[in-house]
């Protein structure tokens, strides 16, 4: 037990310095880690706890306690958050304070310009797993679909699109 | 005009980010936004869109780094602390509530069609997210390509993270560097 507490520590703290642009962008990452390497779940419970952690109010980053719970328990589920936040947030304390400094250094900008792009690859990579964890059958991907246009093209609130998806799931169509 | 900035109190900062913690649904940055510049007035527009900026370069959680340079900014070590923890705590237990409730029913059809269903849906607002982060890239074709590259290597070929960003990261701020320094001097 302690050894897989270890375990998860270590990984996360090293997913939290690649989590360039979020949690959201490791969800690569962290399905090769806890499905396909550890088979410590299925890819389709992975997608479950994905969606639990989006219908419920608060940071992304809580899909990585839920990983965490679901491998080792509540001690896991604190492992794997203070494995997520420690190294980045110790990061950014130090560096918080150079950054406004640095207000009208050309590399700032550099940075800035230069990791937009690969945030938005992530997080489409990301998206394009989490569809084919989550959706099993064609009716999947057609809600799967919808709620895309729907989000992308229309203001209406995410919760809402939940609730949808959670009704029509319960209803046996998905 | 700038109407003058609050400087919160230690117990005012570990309670703002609690009701931020618990108000946001699929993200919580445009409800920290609303309560830290409108509601509150702790940051000035600008400072959030730095503060955002940078929570965005570093790596982690960008909710959570944002709240480690308020809460430091405030109250140093202590500050980042109880903003951390006024994020996470009610979201936490909650979150580990429902899946609880998920170890303990998950057998049932129901619950596992609601949950098919919750997570097509879920699915489909990352995808959308994905969409409209494309579609507000920066114009230039060196930067969309280094989006396409990225979503390559991670999501069709799953390349190792670290890999790909070791070697993409470097390449995309120094042909960022060499953009902004062509568009100074034209």
């Amino acid at each position: 037990m302690i050894l897989l507490l270890l375990s998860l520590l270590g990984s996360f703290a090293l997913f939290s310095l690649m989590a360039v642009g979020g949690a959201i962008t490791l969800i690569p990452e962290m399905h090769h880690y806890v499905v396909e390497s550890h088979h410590w779940m299925s890819g389709q419970e992975f997608a479950a706890l994905f969606a639990i952690a989006q219908a419920a109010p608060g940071p992304n980053v809580l899909v990585v306690s839920l990983i965490g719970w679901k491998v080792a328990g509540l001690a896991g589920a604190c492992v794997a958050t203070v494995g997520m936040c420690g190294p980045s947030s110790l990061l950014c304390y130090y560096v918080a304070r150079l950054w406004q400094r640095w207000h009208a250094s050309p590399w700032r900008r550099a940075i800035e310009r230069g990791l937009a792009p690969l945030t938005i690859g992530l997080v489409a990579g990301s998206a394009m797993l989490m569809s084919e964890a989550a959706n099993q059958h064609w009716s999947g991907w057609l809600l799967c679909a919808a709620s895309t246009v729907l989000a992308w093209r229309t203001r209406v609130n995410p919760l809402w699109l939940l609730a949808g998806g959670a009704l029509l799931g319960f209803a046996g169509w998905i | 005009m700038t109407p003058s900035l609050i400087i919160p109190s230690r117990r005012q900062l570990f309670l703002g980010f609690f009701s931020i913690g618990l108000s946001g649904f699929g993200g919580v940055l445009p409800q920290a936004h609303r309560m830290l510049v409108q509601q509150r007035r702790w940051l000035s527009e600008e400072e959030f869109t730095e503060l955002l900026g940078l929570g965005q370069i570093l790596p982690g959680p960008n909710i959570v780094n944002m709240s480690i340079a308020i809460g430091s900014r405030c109250h140093g070590v202590a500050g980042a602390w109880l903003a951390v923890a006024g994020l996470m705590l009610a979201p936490l237990v909650i979150v580990l509530s429902m899946a609880v409730l998920y170890d303990h029913y998950q057998s049932l059809p129901d619950v596992q069609g609601t949950l098919h269903g919750l997570a097509s849906t879920a699915a489909g607002l990352l995808l959308a997210m994905a969409l409209r982060m494309g579609t507000k890239i920066e114009r230039h074709a060196v930067a969309a390509l280094l989006a396409v590259l990225t979503f390559i290597a991670v999501g069709v070929l799953r390349w190792p993270l670290l890999l790909v960003l070791l070697v993409l990261a470097p390449v995309s701020v120094l042909l960022a560097w060499q953009r902004g320094r062509t568009g100074a001097r034209s």
